[in-house]
């Protein structure tokens, strides 16, 4: 699914990924934790395609595909997914718009006529059930508004209705209350499928504790300094990340 | 330059002066010669004056614009104007280079009570002839700038609209100016009436052929006592006219008005919008401006609480690209004996390019202590966060830019409650900025 070999990330001179390397196979959910400045959100926002940031060395392949050549829209066209640790409010866009039109995008990059307008509807307020939000949301301009945890219920909306295959989670827990929490875990609990993947990028474990990682990858200064299972996380809550900065 | 000019128009009304309306009035003679001897004093406004200094109109003075002569033909050209503008669900008045055109007008059905006629026509008659002696020339000070005067001493014709106490009308009235001449002048007044608890939209539209005229209209709004008007404004005029114009308006008690201002059209368009409010009037300005090209579109509004409890709105919003450029002057003045006034005035601007230019003063003159009042500026480009959000919902970038550019303007579109209007200022909208991806369904 992806694979990324010794990438090295500049922002302006100075270094911020020294080296990463990592392979994700689809189906598995790997979880990336890590300190404050570690490198953990420049690692989403350059799978994601976000501008601002210099690759030096380094690449990532995603399905075959030289994933850093692509625009963010061809990456999410084909298929990448970043829920954002700080969605972006945009007055004047109605969300269910910016849902047909994102389908329809998908759906003719690959192209498959646009989505019927009644198949639509039925699609979306059955993830809007899913995920316990109103339905009035869906005609409310894109974020504009939502408290924190409406903001991360709508990422994973989007999420359930593009059906993306790899799944960048930056920090989604950060402002959910628990309950949130547990709705928004479920929503991502019900996308697992053999052929899709994730990538948690989280400070804190809490996540963990409803999403349940088959990796746990520690960053540190910029480089992966460990790995192990889920079991990883526990430990790292438990002794910091001093523990694994030190090493 | 300025006096030269002056000396030359003046010169020039002698000849025309035994034509203009209202030669049976006395009061009115009065009132155009004063205002005469005002412009001829004054001229056109120069830079050198504050409230103009963004705007130079000497552009207007290389060129001499004639007052049309009435009735000349109206051609095809006038047709296709009228189609395309006139609103089918409203009362129409159509001026034609400044006169009323009768034949192409629509007025069957008005309430007895109410007179809604051209200036030429109200002048001449008795009752509305009255109203306009207290009314006309009430709202605006002819020392103002050189253009108010200028429309007192020039106005050939105009919209005249007087809606008596408790009547609320229920269909929109509109004055649409067309001007088909070159080297046109087209000076109007129109004067709205609106008496105690009485309610009415009135939709003044610009439009004009492909030439370089210039049209000046000045329209005076007296708001009874808890009386609600609407004033919409659809300027439209030819890429290459001369736009200059004045809405005055006197607010009573708890009088109600609200004005929307789109500035789509000129070369050099200004408009300025002046609201008296009394106690507990409510006054929200709203404007939309949206330059291309070379155009240079100036609003200038001033909101003067002159009495406790008053609530004022504004918020102006410019789409500038190409070289064009935008000028917002916004005053709200709270007068000594305002108490309590709640007043809010908000500018925002979006610049399509980097040789486009907003210039954007919000001035707020507090003489009263108990007050809340707020202003707001922003002139800035399409945030990259929200294209970047966008295009990681598999928008491409130009679809999103422009999506980002249409909302923006498209707040003020949404803001107009008659259907018919709104889809023609959508129109318009979407003529200005005709870029690839724009769908009306999130319009």
């Amino acid at each position: 699914m992806l694979s990324i070999k010794n990438l090295t990330v500049n922002v302006g001179d100075k270094p911020i990924l020294k080296g990463i390397n990592l392979e994700i196979k689809a189906g598995e959910i790997h979880a990336i934790m890590g300190p404050n400045g570690s490198g953990k959100s420049t690692l989403s926002h350059i799978l994601s395609g976000k501008s601002g940031y210099t690759v030096t060395g380094g690449s990532v392949t995603y399905q075959g595909m030289d994933l850093l050549e692509m625009p963010p829209e061809i990456r999410a066209r084909e298929g990448v997914f970043l829920a954002f640790q700080y969605p972006v409010e945009i007055p004047g866009v109605s969300n269910i718009y910016l849902l047909k039109a994102a389908l329809n995008s998908i759906r003719k990059h690959h192209g498959q006529p646009e989505v019927d307008a009644m198949d639509f509807l039925t699609l979306v307020k059955g993830k809007v059930r899913l995920l316990e939000m109103d339905e009035k949301f869906l005609y409310r301009a894109v974020n504009e508004g939502f408290s924190g945890g409406e903001k991360k219920r709508n990422e994973i909306l989007q999420m359930a209705i593009l059906e993306p295959k790899l799944c960048i989670l930056d920090e989604t827990d950060s402002g959910l209350d628990i309950d949130a929490l547990k709705v928004v875990a479920e929503g991502v609990n019900s996308l697992r499928s053999p052929e899709r993947s994730f990538v948690m990028v989280t400070h804190y474990q809490r996540l963990l504790d409803y999403i349940k990682p088959d990796f746990v990858h520690v960053l540190a200064h910029g480089q992966i300094v460990k790995s192990g299972g889920a079991e990883l996380a526990l430990e790292l809550e438990e002794k910091g990340y001093s523990w694994v900065e030190a090493a | 330059m300025t006096t030269a000019i002056a000396s030359r128009y003046a010169a020039e009304y002698q000849t025309i002066a035994p034509t203009l309306c209202g030669q049976s009035l006395p009061w009115l003679q009065q009132l155009r010669t004063e205002a005469l001897t005002q412009f001829s004093v004054q001229g056109f406004p120069s830079p050198r004056a504050e409230e103009w200094r963004y705007t130079n109109v000497s552009a207007i003075e290389k060129k001499l614009f004639s007052p049309s002569i009435i009735g000349q033909p109206q051609g095809i050209a006038t047709t296709e104007l009228l189609s395309t503008y006139q609103l089918p669900d409203a009362w129409s008045l159509v001026l034609v280079n400044g006169h009323f055109c009768e034949e192409l007008s629509v007025l069957d059905g008005l309430p007895e009570t109410v007179s809604v006629m051209s200036m030429a026509d109200a002048v001449e008659t008795q009752n509305s002839a009255s109203l306009l002696e207290t009314h006309l020339g009430q709202a605006i000070d002819n020392a103002e700038h050189g253009f108010v005067a200028f429309n007192t001493a020039w106005f050939t014709d105009g919209l005249f609209v007087h809606v008596p106490a408790k009547l609320v009308l229920e269909k929109p009235i509109q004055v649409l100016h067309i001007a088909t001449q070159a080297d046109v002048m087209a000076i109007t007044r129109t004067v709205v009436i609106v008496d105690e608890m009485a309610g009415a939209k009135v939709i003044e539209t610009f439009v004009g052929l492909d030439n370089a005229y210039l049209s000046a209209a000045v329209t005076e709004v007296s708001v009874g006592a808890n009386a609600n008007v609407t004033l919409y404004k659809m300027q439209c005029e030819s890429e290459k006219a001369y736009h200059f114009g004045g809405v005055y308006v006197q607010q009573a008690r708890n009088a109600r008005f609200t004005h929307h201002n789109f500035a789509f059209g000129g070369l050099l368009a200004r408009c300025d919008i002046h609201a008296d409010l009394d106690i507990a009037s409510e006054c929200e300005l709203n404007g939309l401006y949206l330059g291309v090209k070379r155009q240079h579109i100036d609003n200038h509004t001033r909101i003067n609480h002159l009495k406790p409890h008053g609530i004022s709105r504004e918020l102006y919003k410019g789409v500038l690209d190409d070289r064009a450029r935008g000028v917002f002057q916004g005053r709200v003045i709270v007068a000594e004996d305002a108490q309590k006034t709640d007043s809010q005035m908000n500018n925002r601007n979006l610049l399509l390019s980097n040789d486009a230019e907003a210039d954007t003063k919000p001035q707020l003159e507090i003489y009263a202590d108990d007050v809340k009042c707020g202003h707001g500026v922003t002139v800035g480009q399409l945030d990259e966060k929200s294209i970047f959000y966008l295009q990681s919902r598999c928008i491409d970038e130009e679809t999103a830019r422009n999506m980002l550019t249409f909302a923006f303007a498209n707040e003020m579109v949404d803001k107009i409650t008659i259907k018919s209007l709104h889809d023609k200022v959508l129109e318009q909208v979407l003529l200005r900025f005709p870029q690839e991806g724009v769908n009306k369904e999130w319009l």
